[in-house]
Formats: C-alpha cells, structure tokens, sequence
C-alpha cells in the first residue's frame, strides 16, 4: 500500500513543509494573504485559528485588523460591513457560533459579501458538546454561502487559499466556509506544505470589490425588496452559487499549477470495478481510504466518493460517480430528526436509481469511527443487510438500525 | 454653529436624504436625519438598522439616499459600524481614501435599546468612531406598535394595551443614555425633534468627539402615539418643556442640561395629547397620573442635581474645547454644486 501523505506531491519544496495543525494550517494562509479585517469571537475548536492569527499580528508579521467583537452575530456582521466597504475579510468560527452567525450569513450571500469564514465544524448544543460533527455546517446549508470540507489540515490549509479566490471571483461574490473537522482537524498536527507567501499573495491577487461603499458618490447597499423584486433578487444569489461548479474548477485547476496538489468537487477514490462504495465528506474519508484500500488488499471491490465541494452541490459530477456503482451508503455526521439526514437526500437527489442507496448517520458528536465501523458499513451494503429509507447509526464497529431493538448501549 | 438657513442651503446644494420616501406625515424620523446630515461637513456614509427609515426609504429599486447607505439586520447597525469602520482605516492605510468620512448609525429605540443593545454596548467598548443616532419614538412602530423597553409608563401598545384589567405598559421606560454614558465615551446626548438647533450643536460636538458618539433623539410618532400629524412638534415640545425628555449632554462623562424650560409645564398637558394615554383620563387612574408625575420630578431633580455638580467642569478650560463649533464665514451663499463642507475646510477648528 502506498502512503496517501498530504506532501506527496510532485514539485512541493520540501523547505516549507511543516508539522502543524489545520487550525494553524489556516491561520499560515490567512497570514499569508493578509486579508485587511479579522472580526472575532472565540469557540472551541476554533480558537486556535484567532489565536495564532493575532499572535502573526503581533509579531508583525501580517497587517490585518483583529477585531475581538462581542459575539459571532458581531463577528459576521462586521465583515460584512467591511467586506462591503471595500477591505478584504475574514473570520472563523464553529458550532453554536456559526448558529448565532446564520442570520448574518444569509445577508452576506445576499448582499454579495465575500467573506471567506473558517469552520471548525463541531456538534450543535444540546446537549453541549465540543467535539466534531457537520451539524453546524448544516444549518447554513441553504444560506447561499458556498461550502469546502477538508479532508486534511493540509487541506484546511490550501482551501482557505482556494476559497479566497473563489469568493472574490467576480462571478461569485459569496461567503465561503471552509469546513475543517473540530479536533480531527483543528487540533490534530499534520505535515503541511507551505507554499512561499509571495506565491500565496499572487495568487489571490489584491481585493478588488466592485463598487464598494467607501469611495463611492452614492449607493444604496442592503433595500427593502418587496414580492415584486425580492424573488429576482434571489434568483441572481442562486445563479451565482450555481456558478461556483465551474468556478471552483477554474480556480482549483490553478491552484494545481502552483502546489501540484489537484482539488475536485468529488474525488472518486478506487471506483473502478466496485461492488459498494461509501459517500461521505470531511477528515473521516482519510479512515475510509485505508478501510477501502485494506479490503481492495483482501479482494473485495469497494471505493469511496469523497465530496469536498458541498454547496453548491456538484450533482452531475456524483451522478457520474456513482452511475456504475451498484451499491452505496451515504454517510452523514448530521441528522435530519424526522426524516434523512442531508447528505444522503442531497446524492439521492443526484442519483437515477435511488435504490441503491442506504443512509448511516456517523460520528455525531465526536464519537470515534473505527475502521472496522465503516468496514462494517460496506460489508453491510454488500450484503443488502440494510432496510431502504431508514437511517443506519454507526456506534463502534457496528451499524445498528431500529427494526423494533433498544438502544444498543 | 450652523443656523437654519445654513443647513437648508447645505440640503437644498448637497443633498444627502432626498424626498419622495414614504414615511408619515407628522413623523419625526425625515427632520432628524436632515438636520443631522446638514449638521455634518465632509462626506458622509450611513449605517442603517432595521427600521421605519430604512424600510421607508429603500424600497427597491428606489432610494432617498444620495450618499453611500448600508443596511444589514436589525441588531447589528453598531456591529456592521465597527466593521466599516475598520475597512476605512485599512483603506485609509493603503491611500485609497483621501478625504476623511463621518460614519453615522441610525437605527430606532428597538434596534437600540432592546436587540441592538449588545452590538451597541460592543461597539461602543471598542472606541470605534461613528456617530451613533437612536430616533426614539418609544415602541416598535414599524411593525405596528409594540412596546419596546423604550416605551414609557402607563402608555398603550399593542402588546401592552390598556383594558378593563390593565392600565397600559406597567413598567417604566429603560434610561438609554446612562447606560451608553457607563461606557465612557466621549460624548453622549439627548436632543429632540422639536429643537433643532439643540440637535445640531449636539450633532456637530458629536462630529469632534475622537471616539464613538451617541445621541438619544425623540421622534414624534402620530399613529403610534395617537395623535394629529400637525402636532408632532407641539407633542414633542411639550415632553421637553415638561421635564420628561429632558435635553442633556454627556461631555467625557459630565452632565448638564443643555435647555432649561423657563417653567416646566406640568405633565398632563404632554399626556392628555396623546390617544396612548387616553386610558390614563378614565375614573380610578389619579394614582397612575401621580405616578408619571413622579417618575419626571425624579428624574429632573436628578438631571439638575447632576447639572450642578458639573458646572465648575463646564467652566474649565478643557470644556472650552467643546463649545467651538465650525462657523460658515458671515458672507458665504450657497452655490449650486458647491457642497457647504468645502468651506468648513477653509475655516477649520481652532480647537
């Protein structure tokens, strides 16, 4: 078996590679494009990203303004006063600050605020909990933000490089959250390769908002729309989500150019010849590569389907995917109470035959997937032990589906 | 100081707030945001909360705004503040600005004293530099009469209405402009609607204070508070010559009156214009009328004891810089195309 390790890519200097977390992994970009204002408010497990930044700032080794607000509604709504104003911006939050930043995070997609916003996608209260899961993320899923899950604190990394661009790509103009699992991620040290800072600045190019509100004679950012203009209104946010499928191609294409590390929507992982495979985002897909190549070892034809690229949904690219699989388990790490959880309705509305899909609800709150849990999982698919339309819930190394049981712990 | 002719030339050569809005007629909001724009030299940008204003003004793909305008939510106005703020000074940094601009908040009592409360008091800890203007017409009138925190006692809201069991809003009104003063701010104000000229001077100490500023402005409001459009001014006359909005300045935390009724007139006449009030006029409601007398003669005793212990600061020299106000040169007339701040560039402060 081959190591899958971040740095492994051609034409990475190796001088720059450093043994960091995805929480500093981010803050190193962000450092290196220098974004003008930095509204904050500390949550776990995001922390460390405002932390380190400040510490950048401190040191005098970026420029940005760290603006400690009273709150995450704060937080957001500063940006995108800023962002609008005309001053690049940033911000990082998780879990129930994020649900405090929703209402704001609508605003921003809205009034075309591109505020590239680090997520360190942790549990949603309550109970309280710190620890990973996307359903915070979840809860800005039709906010009309744009949404990248990394896999890897190398990742975290160059997404906030990627995601910048995005943002401000004159097509765009959206908020984009870029999802690093909390604790997995966030906290987890890695090797990451840097890339040089003025390699960095280039490519994000500086912040050219058209038509900001300083520097302008007059402008009315933000009216009051009625039923004869707000649909119109909306109708041009979602085209411009819908163009970040091609866009984000576009910019990871150049992204490849410079890091030799190559980004897609949906990465299909030994999908070639397999008899099941797994549908599922963020830091546990790297657990999934080893349970697939350790089973592909053994004989058995699995593979995975890794999405990155989440809102806008890349539909086609999974219906591709997937049109040859005949077997698939969508993996969320959020619930839907009531019904299935988004991640599976979102592939079962891409995918011709529906039947062939199961639904497992993973790791809520932090809790451990082993690889012998999502080997169950696809030994499970494989042997059409799973009901259709029921969710499955993976706890440790088995999944377990109601079917009239009691709570299995 | 500017005088009326002055601002109406200012708004008539360099139009900020346009007409053809549509707010009520009799409501205060219109003549407060005039005559704070007209007060202000140099360019403007206006934030804007969640409101009858914005509402009113910006119904796309209209607009009475001729300067740079940004609304967001309701709660955040101070937030979205700070953070325009802070682009400006990155801008600034970077050259891209070469002319300094005046940052005003206007939002209304709900998105101040109630939901806005906390970006408020978060803006306000961080020094950020904006004008702060809260037009307060005491309930949320936009959405249709609700009391809000600013509502005071005994008045009859929608969701604190007056019936056979109630006597109106049981609570008194929550005093804004101590809170903001706690904050220790340069400079904070009460003005209202019905003196302008008091507005302006404030507005324009406001305009020089190197730090947030805020001013508390009473807006008359006919059908929320029951009364004829014509006589919004005589109302909010009356509640500033009956001592119950009182109009103060907190100068780098001293207080004093900055008008001073000849004689207070006793509150009643205030009340018995207001259809909110009515109730108060029925049989077996002596005591709730007692009570507001007595909630205003606290407060005043409060406000002129305040005034007093003040009095030597206000006689310092460090007062002193306080009271220079910009003065348009005696000769100047308003040119077409020629904006006012221009020449409150060639006069500069002494201070």
């Amino acid at each position: 078996m081959t190591p899958r390790l971040p740095f492994h890519t051609p034409g990475v200097d190796l001088h720059h590679l450093r043994v960091i977390t995805g929480a500093q992994g981010v803050a190193h970009a962000m450092r290196q494009i220098d974004p003008d204002v930095f509204p904050v408010y500390p949550i776990t497990p995001q922390t460390p990203i405002i932390q380190t930044l400040s510490q950048f700032v401190a040191d005098g080794l970026c420029h940005t303004h760290v603006l400690d607000v009273e709150s995450e509604h704060s937080a957001m709504s500063a940006a995108v006063g800023a962002a609008l104003a005309g001053a690049r911006t940033m911000t990082a939050t998780a879990s129930q600050g994020l649900a405090l930043m929703v209402e704001v995070i609508y605003l921003a997609a809205s009034l075309r605020a591109p505020v590239v916003i680090a997520v360190g996608n942790r549990a949603l209260s309550g109970p309280i909990n710190i620890h990973g899961d996307h359903s915070d993320a979840m809860l800005a899923r039709d906010s009309g933000a744009i949404q990248i899950f990394a896999e890897t604190a190398e990742e975290a990394y160059d997404f906030t490089i990627i995601g910048t661009k995005l943002a401000e790509h004159k097509r765009i103009l959206l908020p984009v959250m870029v999802g690093l699992d909390g604790f997995t991620i966030t906290h987890s040290a890695e090797p990451v390769a840097l890339l040089p800072d003025s390699a960095v600045k280039d490519f994000v190019g500086p912040y050219a908002y058209p038509s900001p509100l300083l520097g302008n004679q007059a402008g009315t950012y933000g009216p009051f729309s009625m039923p004869d203009s707000y649909f119109d209104l909306k109708y041009q946010e979602i085209e411009a989500v819908e163009a970040a499928l091609e866009v984000f191609e576009l910019v990871a294409e150049e992204f490849f150019r410079l890091s030799g590390r190559r980004y897609q929507a949906v990465e299909a992982y030994r999908l070639e010849d397999a008899e099941a495979a797994l549908v599922m985002m963020g830091s546990h897909s790297g657990t999934a590569k080893e349970v697939v190549d350790k089973m592909r070892d053994q004989g058995t034809r699995v593979g995975l389907v890794e999405i990155r690229l989440y809102r806008p949904f890349p539909r086609h690219a999974i219906e591709q995917a997937l049109a040859q699989v005949p077997r698939v388990a969508v993996l969320d790490k959020a619930s839907s109470p009531g019904t299935l959880p988004p991640l599976f309705l979102d592939v079962a509305a891409s995918v011709a035959n529906t039947s062939k899909l199961v639904s497992v609800i993973y790791g809520l709150g932090g809790r451990d997937v082993p690889m012998a849990g999502l080997q169950d999982i696809l030994e499970g698919v494989l042997a059409d032990r799973f009901p259709p339309r029921e969710p499955g819930y993976l706890f440790g190394n088995k999944v377990w589906h109601k079917e009239g049981k009691s709570w299995p712990i | 100081m500017a005088n009326i002719k002055e601002m109406a030339a200012h708004s008539q050569i360099d139009p900020r707030f346009g007409s053809g809005h549509s707010l009520c007629r009799g409501c205060g909001i219109p003549s407060i945001v005039r005559t704070v724009l007209s007060s202000i030299p140099g360019p403007v940008a206006v934030i804007n909360a969640t409101s009858c204003l914005e509402v009113a003004t910006t119904r796309y793909p209209f607009t009475a705004w001729k300067i740079p305008w940004m609304h967001v939510a309701f709660e955040n106005s101070a937030a979205v503040a700070s953070g325009v703020e802070a682009a400006y000074h990155a801008l600034k940094a970077r050259g891209e600005l070469s002319e300094p601009m005046t940052l005003v908040v206007f939002a209304g009592d709900g998105g101040t004293y109630d939901i806005g409360l906390q970006a408020l008091s978060g803006a306000l800890e961080r020094g950020h530099r904006f004008i702060y203007v809260c037009y307060d017409n005491e309930a949320y009138m936009n959405t249709g009469i609700q009391r809000s925190s600013a509502t005071p006692f005994g008045a009859s809201t929608t969701t604190s209405p007056a019936g056979r069991a109630a006597m109106g809003k049981p609570e008194p009104r929550k005093n804004i402009v101590e809170i903001v003063a706690a904050h220790r701010i340069p400079y904070v104000a009460q003005a209202a609607m019905s003196h302008w000229q008091d507005l302006s001077n404030k507005v324009q100490r406001a305009y020089h204070a190197e730090g947030p500023a805020f001013l508390n402005v009473l807006s008359a409001c006919p059908p929320g508070w029951g009364h004829e459009p014509r006589d919004a001014v005589r109302v909010v006359r009356l509640a500033v010559d009956s001592g119950y909005w009182p109009l103060v300045e907190v100068i780098e935390g001293h207080w004093r009156l900055s008008y001073r009724p000849s004689e207070r007139v006793p509150v009643m006449q205030w009340l018995t214009l207001q259809g909110r009030f009515r109730h108060l006029f029925q049989p077996d409601q002596e005591e709730a009328l007692e009570k507001i007398q007595t909630i205003i003669d606290d407060e005043w005793e409060r406000m002129t004891q305040r005034d007093a212990q003040s009095a030597s600061w206000f006689a310092s020299e460090q007062a002193r810089r306080w009271e220079v106000l910009p003065t348009l040169p005696d000769s100047w007339e308003p040119r077409l195309g020629e904006p006012m701040w221009e020449h409150f560039r060639k006069t500069p402060n002494p201070a």
